[in-house]
Parts: C-alpha cells; sequence; structure tokens
C-alpha cells in the first residue's frame, strides 16, 4: 500500500483551498475516504457544479500529473488504453527489406510503437497521477467492461509486451452527468458522491474567491437570487459556473447592487432558455419596476 | 454509540435502506465499515457522507438515506434541547421561530423542531418510560406527532411576521419588486425546511419508544421513481415532474443507442476503404452503411378522470419532451368524450402545473359528470381522428380499463389495433386488480397487449421496451 496522499479530512479541505476549490464536507470526506480506501470516486450531479474542476484542483493540491480521458460514443481500446502505430510498423518493415521474418516481429511490437492513450499513461507513470475519466456516462457499455478490468487491478496487459502493472495507483476519479445508468459492477467499484449545487454560504465564498474585485453585499444578493432561481424547476437550472459569470458580467457592468433592471437586463448569462427566463421574470416579479413615487 | 455495537447498528441500518428500495450488497457494507474504521466516529457531518459514498449508488436515493440515517444514527437520545434554552409557552416559541426564519438560522430552526415536538407533539402514555423498546399495551398506542407539534405552532401562520422581521434586517430590500419576492420565496423554504424537521425529529422520538424498524418502515418516503401514481401526493408528484427532462435525456439517450447498434446492413465500400488505410490497405473492420430508420409517430391517447389523471398526466409531459425522437406526436384525452390536446400538452412544457386541469376546462372531453366512459370514448375517437392511425402509428394507451360497469367497446378497440402498427396499454392499476368490479381491464387486454405501469421506473423501462427504435 502506497502512501496516503492526505493525512486527515481538514488537510484535504485546506490543500483543495490552496488550489483554488472551495470543498464542501460531502467532497473533502469522500477524497479522504477514495485516497484511503484506494478506490475509485464517482463524482456525479448536473452539468457545472465543478465535477471535472475538482480533478483539476486534486492534482494541483497534491502535485500530481493530470491525466484526462474524455469519453464519446463509441470510444474504444484504441482510444482509451493502447494503439500500434501502423503506419509507422509499415514503414519500419519497408525500411528493412532484408531483415528476417523473427527480428522484424520482435522490432516492430516494440515499446517504439506503442501509442499509449490516458488509461496506460496514468498507469505507467511513476510519479502521483490524478487520473480523470470524464462524463463516463457517454462512453458505450462496452468501454464500462474495459474501465473495470483497469481499475480493478491497476493493470494493463498488451498481448504482445507483457502485463503492465501501475508503478503507483492513481488517484482515479470518474465523472457523470447521469444521462444513462452505469452498470452495477462499475458503480459497485467506486466510492459514490452526489455533488449538487452548494450551500449559499459556499457559493458566496466560490464567487467571491473566482472574481475577486466582486462587492461582498453584491455577492451575496447575487447568491440568493441564483439559490431562488434555483428553486423555480426550470429547464436548466443555473449552473456555479453560470454564477460566476454572472459576478464576472456584474462587474463589469459597474454593478454595485442588484435592482430589478440590472437582473433583467444580465438574466440572460444564467438562464439559456426563453421560457425560463419569462419564468424567471414573472416569479421574481421584475416587471414591478420600483416606481420612486410609490410608498 | 461504542464501537462493539457498531457493525450490528450498521447491518441495521443497511437493512432498512434495502427495505426502503435501495440495493445495498454486502460488499458496500464491508465498504461502509473500512470507511468508518478509517474516519472514526468523531464527526457525524462526515460519517453521514461517508456512509453515503460508500452505500448509495444513485442520485436519488438520497432523501431515503438521510431519513434513514437520521433514525439509527440519532444527533441525541431523549429531549434534543437543555432545558434552559427551551421556550417556556407557544407564545415565546413562534417568537423565537420568527427571528430563526428570518436570519435563516439552519441549527436554530432544528433545535427550535426539537423544542417544539417536545412541548407539543406528545400524545399517549409516553411519560412514563421513556427507554422501552418494542412497546407493548398503551406504548403502542402511543408517540410524538409532527402533525399534532405543527397543528399547534402552525408555522405557516407566521409568514407575513417573518416577512416583516426580514424587511427590518434588510432595508435595502423594499416591500415590491425583486427583493420582496426573493424573501418570501426564502422565507417559504424555509418554512418547508422547518416542517420537515419537525417531522424528522418526532420520528427519530418515537423510534427511540417503539423500535426503529418499525418507524423506518413507515414514516420514511419511499423513492420517487417507486411511488405509486395512483397515490401519489401533491408534492410527490411535484417531485415526479422534476425528473422528466433528466428521465427523457436518459431515454433519448437509449432510444438512439439502440438505432446505432444495428449490426446488419450493406457495406459502406468507400467508407470501409479509407479506414483500411490504417492498417496498410487490408480492410480488417468493414464499415456498413448506416440504416435510416424512420421515425415512427406516435398517439397517446389517456383517461383524464380522477384517479388516473396524474399518471396520464405525466405520462403526457414525458412523451412531449422525448418529442424529437418521433416524427409526429398526436395526444388526445377522455373522460366521456374524446377530443384532441396535442396543443395544450405542447404549451403545457413550459408550465407543466396545471396541465390537467387546463385540459379538463379546454377541451370537450365529457358529455356530462366526470365518470369515464370507455365506450362512448374509443368510439368517438375511431369516429372522429380515425385519420391519426396509419401503418407507421405506435398507439399508447393510457388508463385503468374502469368502464363504470358501461359498454366496453371492444370493436372500436379492435377498429385502433387493425389500423395502427402497435397498440400498448398501459394500465396504472396493480395487476392483481384488473378485472375486478367495474374493470374491463382483462376482457382490453386480450385485445392489446396491456402492461402494469404504476410508478416512474416501471414507466421508462417500458417506454424503451416498447417504443419502436
Amino acid at each position: 500500500m502506497q502512501d496516503p496522499l492526505f493525512a486527515s479530512v481538514d488537510e484535504v479541505v485546506e490543500r483543495l483551498a490552496g488550489a483554488g476549490y472551495l470543498a464542501s464536507t460531502a467532497v473533502a470526506t469522500t477524497v479522504f475516504l477514495a485516497d484511503r480506501l484506494g478506490k475509485p470516486l464517482l463524482v456525479e450531479g448536473p452539468a457545472g457544479v465543478g465535477k471535472t474542476e475538482l480533478a483539476r484542483a486534486l492534482a494541483t493540491a497534491t502535485g500530481s500529473e493530470l491525466v484526462r480521458l474524455q469519453c464519446y460514443e463509441g470510444i474504444d481500446e484504441s482510444r482509451a488504453l493502447y494503439e500500434w502505430n501502423h503506419a509507422k510498423q509499415l514503414l519500419r518493415i519497408t525500411a528493412a527489406r532484408d531483415e528476417g521474418w523473427q527480428e522484424t516481429r520482435d522490432h516492430v511490437f516494440s515499446e517504439e510503437f506503442l501509442l499509449p492513450r490516458p488509461l496506460l499513461t496514468a498507469i505507467r507513470n511513476p510519479d502521483p497521477t490524478v487520473l480523470l475519466i470524464d462524463e463516463t456516462d457517454k462512453a458505450d457499455v462496452e468501454m464500462e467492461g474495459l474501465l473495470l478490468e483497469v481499475l480493478g487491478d491497476f493493470q494493463v496487459t498488451v498481448p504482445e509486451l507483457g502485463t503492465i502493472t501501475a508503478a503507483r495507483r492513481p488517484f482515479v476519479l470518474l465523472t457523470s452527468n447521469a444521462t444513462r445508468e452505469l452498470s452495477e459492477a462499475l458503480k459497485r467499484r467506486c466510492l459514490f458522491l452526489h455533488l449538487d449545487f452548494p450551500t449559499p454560504e459556499l457559493e458566496r465564498d466560490i464567487v467571491t474567491m473566482q472574481v475577486p474585485g466582486l462587492d461582498a453585499t453584491l455577492a451575496e444578493s447575487l447568491v440568493r437570487v441564483v439559490g431562488a432561481l434555483r428553486d423555480m424547476d426550470l429547464r436548466k437550472a443555473p449552473s456555479i459556473a453560470e454564477s460566476v459569470d454572472w459576478a464576472r458580467t456584474l462587474l463589469a457592468l459597474g454593478a454595485d447592487s442588484l435592482d430589478e433592471q440590472i437582473v433583467e437586463s444580465s438574466l440572460g448569462v444564467i438562464l439559456k432558455y426563453q421560457s425560463d427566463h419569462r419564468k424567471a421574470a414573472a416569479e421574481l416579479r421584475l416587471d414591478q419596476l420600483l416606481d420612486p413615487a410609490s410608498p | 454509540m461504542t464501537t462493539e455495537v457498531l457493525p450490528a447498528r450498521l447491518v441495521d441500518f443497511v437493512g432498512a435502506l434495502r427495505e426502503r428500495g435501495v440495493e445495498v450488497g454486502p460488499g458496500e457494507t464491508v465498504d461502509a465499515a473500512a470507511a468508518v474504521g478509517v474516519l472514526g466516529l468523531a464527526d457525524r457531518a462526515r460519517l453521514r457522507e461517508a456512509l453515503a459514498s460508500t452505500v448509495l449508488r444513485r442520485s436519488g436515493q438520497r432523501g431515503v438515506f438521510d431519513a434513514v440515517f437520521d433514525l439509527y444514527f440519532p444527533m441525541a437520545v431523549g429531549s434534543a434541547e437543555s432545558a434552559a434554552d427551551r421556550p417556556s409557552d407557544v407564545y415565546e416559541l413562534r417568537d423565537a421561530l420568527v427571528a430563526a426564519l428570518a436570519e435563516g438560522d439552519e441549527a436554530r430552526l432544528r433545535a427550535l423542531a426539537a423544542a417544539g415536538v417536545e412541548a407539543f407533539g406528545q400524545y399517549g402514555d409516553v411519560g412514563s418510560g421513556g427507554e422501552g423498546a418494542n412497546g407493548t399495551g398503551s406504548k403502542r398506542l402511543s408517540g410524538w406527532s409532527a402533525y399534532q407539534t405543527l397543528g399547534e405552532v402552525r408555522p405557516e401562520a407566521l409568514l407575513s411576521r417573518v416577512l416583516a422581521a426580514m424587511r427590518a434586517a434588510r432595508p435595502g430590500d423594499g416591500d415590491a419588486g425583486l427583493g420582496a419576492a426573493l424573501a418570501e420565496r426564502e422565507a417559504r423554504s424555509r418554512l418547508t425546511a422547518f416542517r420537515e424537521h419537525v417531522q424528522a425529529e418526532a420520528r427519530r422520538r418515537t423510534a427511540e419508544l417503539r423500535g426503529r424498524e418499525r418507524i423506518a418502515r413507515h414514516a420514511v418516503a419511499s423513492q420517487t421513481d417507486l411511488v405509486t401514481f395512483t397515490s401519489a401526493t401533491k408534492e410527490q408528484l411535484a417531485a415526479m415532474r422534476r425528473t422528466i427532462q433528466p428521465l427523457s435525456r436518459k431515454l433519448a439517450t437509449r432510444l438512439a443507442a439502440r438505432r446505432r447498434r444495428a449490426r446488419r446492413g450493406q457495406i459502406d465500400l468507400r467508407r470501409t476503404l479509407r479506414r483500411s488505410l490504417a492498417t496498410g490497405g487490408v480492410p480488417m473492420r468493414p464499415v456498413l452503411r448506416e440504416r435510416r430508420p424512420g421515425r415512427p409517430e406516435l398517439v397517446v391517447l389517456c383517461d383524464m378522470s380522477g384517479s388516473v389523471a396524474g399518471f396520464a398526466q405525466f405520462t403526457l409531459l414525458l412523451t412531449q419532451a422525448l418529442a424529437d425522437q418521433f416524427s409526429k406526436i398526436r395526444s388526445f384525452a377522455f373522460v366521456g368524450l374524446t377530443d384532441e390536446i396535442t396543443d395544450l400538452v405542447s404549451a403545457g412544457r413550459d408550465e407543466p402545473e396545471g396541465l390537467a386541469t387546463r385540459i379538463l376546462s379546454q377541451a370537450r372531453v365529457t358529455r356530462w359528470g366526470m365518470s369515464s366512459d370507455y365506450g362512448e370514448s374509443l368510439g368517438s375517437f375511431v369516429e372522429r381522428f380515425a385519420d391519426a392511425l396509419g401503418p407507421r402509428t405506435s398507439v399508447l394507451i393510457l388508463g385503468d380499463g374502469r368502464t363504470n360497469y358501461g359498454d366496453p367497446n371492444l370493436g372500436a378497440l379492435r377498429l385502433i389495433v387493425e389500423r395502427a402498427r402497435h397498440v400498448y396499454w398501459l394500465n396504472p392499476e396493480g395487476e392483481t386488480f384488473w378485472g375486478t368490479g367495474d374493470s374491463a381491464a382483462l376482457r382490453y387486454a386480450k385485445v392489446v397487449p396491456m402492461y402494469e405501469c404504476r410508478n416512474i421506473r416501471q414507466l421508462s423501462r417500458l417506454v424503451t421496451e416498447l417504443l419502436p427504435g
């Protein structure tokens, strides 16, 4: 068993904060456990709550290298694990015509002609690594079988070269938007973390950290409005990334407090559907622009 | 809690989760124990997260988990508040509650909920022996009631006072427009939170009295996707509606994946040759020409009468959200007559709450009364909207088949079957009830395949299986 990355949950919080990521209790605890128990961490949640960001912060906080495997429909072994460089092999064969069969075969299937893909890269890396398998739910079911094999033993067998075992177990983080249910077998091997929108206090801290020039009271009212919007049963609820974008917009507009006009004019930054926009405007009573004469 | 009882407590906890439909295997239990071993028991919030991460496998289970966790790993035993902090009467409690609600002080709200249950929630003979486990005699009829507590404290009546207090605390908000709207939303959601705290507290206290298993079984609500359509409460229906968007995305991906997976067809010579360049001109992996299946047309015919309206409404919204999977969707509703509601449903996408009411008020679905007449409805559908049926149409009929002892009009149904490509009947009633009383379900089931569809889980499985890919 290799040395754990973190000594305590508090240390996780501290070092992630140092890397620019404010972790909730849930995040800090599961990261700590994933590290201690040596299990992959499966992070599920709506788009834009900072799933990928967590991996990035983890890599920075622990001084590891971040290896990322972006999943998509139809991704296969040759994209995820390794591939032989056919073109180069052919060149090698044509360049050395007078070589014997045995020699050529040994040479052509050697390290030089192997194209390592993210999974193999992460396993072979002797230094600390964070392996991010992004949007696992986009990949086909067959791909999960491959992941099971790799994440179970952290070893890969290349028939021509033999078995490659991880010199150092990478910290594995899988993300999923839950567009498809991942297989039970894969889930069973992982710790599960459902990442949801943060509490208002945490979100305020995130926004102030990401947008340094922002006024504290403005940040507070911004988080209140975003919280109200998320409560509204919209087609697309605003994510953390959108709160931050909105904060930047407000800063650029030079707003010092949120009123109906400012919200109405900049709502497009956080709401991406016309119907959501209409609904939010009605529920937040943006149409009742304050008349200075009224009591 | 000492470390000796922990394994047993953990196993009981896992058992209670399993009973609520959360599948937890022994492997997960071992993981949970390992996590507790690494983390210790010092911090309750961390313990909760640690157990959640090892035991849960999907997001929808968190609500059930939290409720069961509070039962098995309670924050305290006995009354939660120290006596000094306890309000002496209901007026004092309500004053304290107004202040806590206005500030949004979560810990204080929980404390007040506990105090409220302690003071007003008690019924039966609780006081005599607090430590009893499996209640005998009078104790079985005693406990702590959230309903009684809320009836006494009446938090809803405090709304205007809370709003006034919030206005005083934040003079900048104003009394109209954005600030007021925000304050009101926050106050309401805190009130809901308080009500939930009271319910959790009452459950916890009663659990101490009567043994956890019984309470876990009865008082913790099931997961949304296992809630029965016909008995769902208003809140559960709202929770169901929130699952429509994610669910439709999931179903669409599944349908698309199935279309893609068709492994037959002609070889696409051009693309095969191009791919063969990577393997030195040897076509090792042939490319098949993509088949472009025609997108089917869908007709949804649903019973909008009382008991099954919730189910029909949910399914209508779901098919609407899946609209891009079909070349055309037409929806029809009936109670005593059939009318087309396609436009109402597509308008309902932005505002799904009142769909059923709008359908009943704007479409002509009944001649008189509100009891369903299947015979007349099927007849009028065939008569007026036969043009909706064709060789590419799949028809979904939603209803319980309870004809109020009227003529089931099997002839009209046979006509629909003849005209359409597929007809399926989804019945929100349990299969054991088909054919009982005035239900003509079994007779209809002889003409068209009928499926039991009592909750979201069954519905989403049926949708992927039945809809042509």
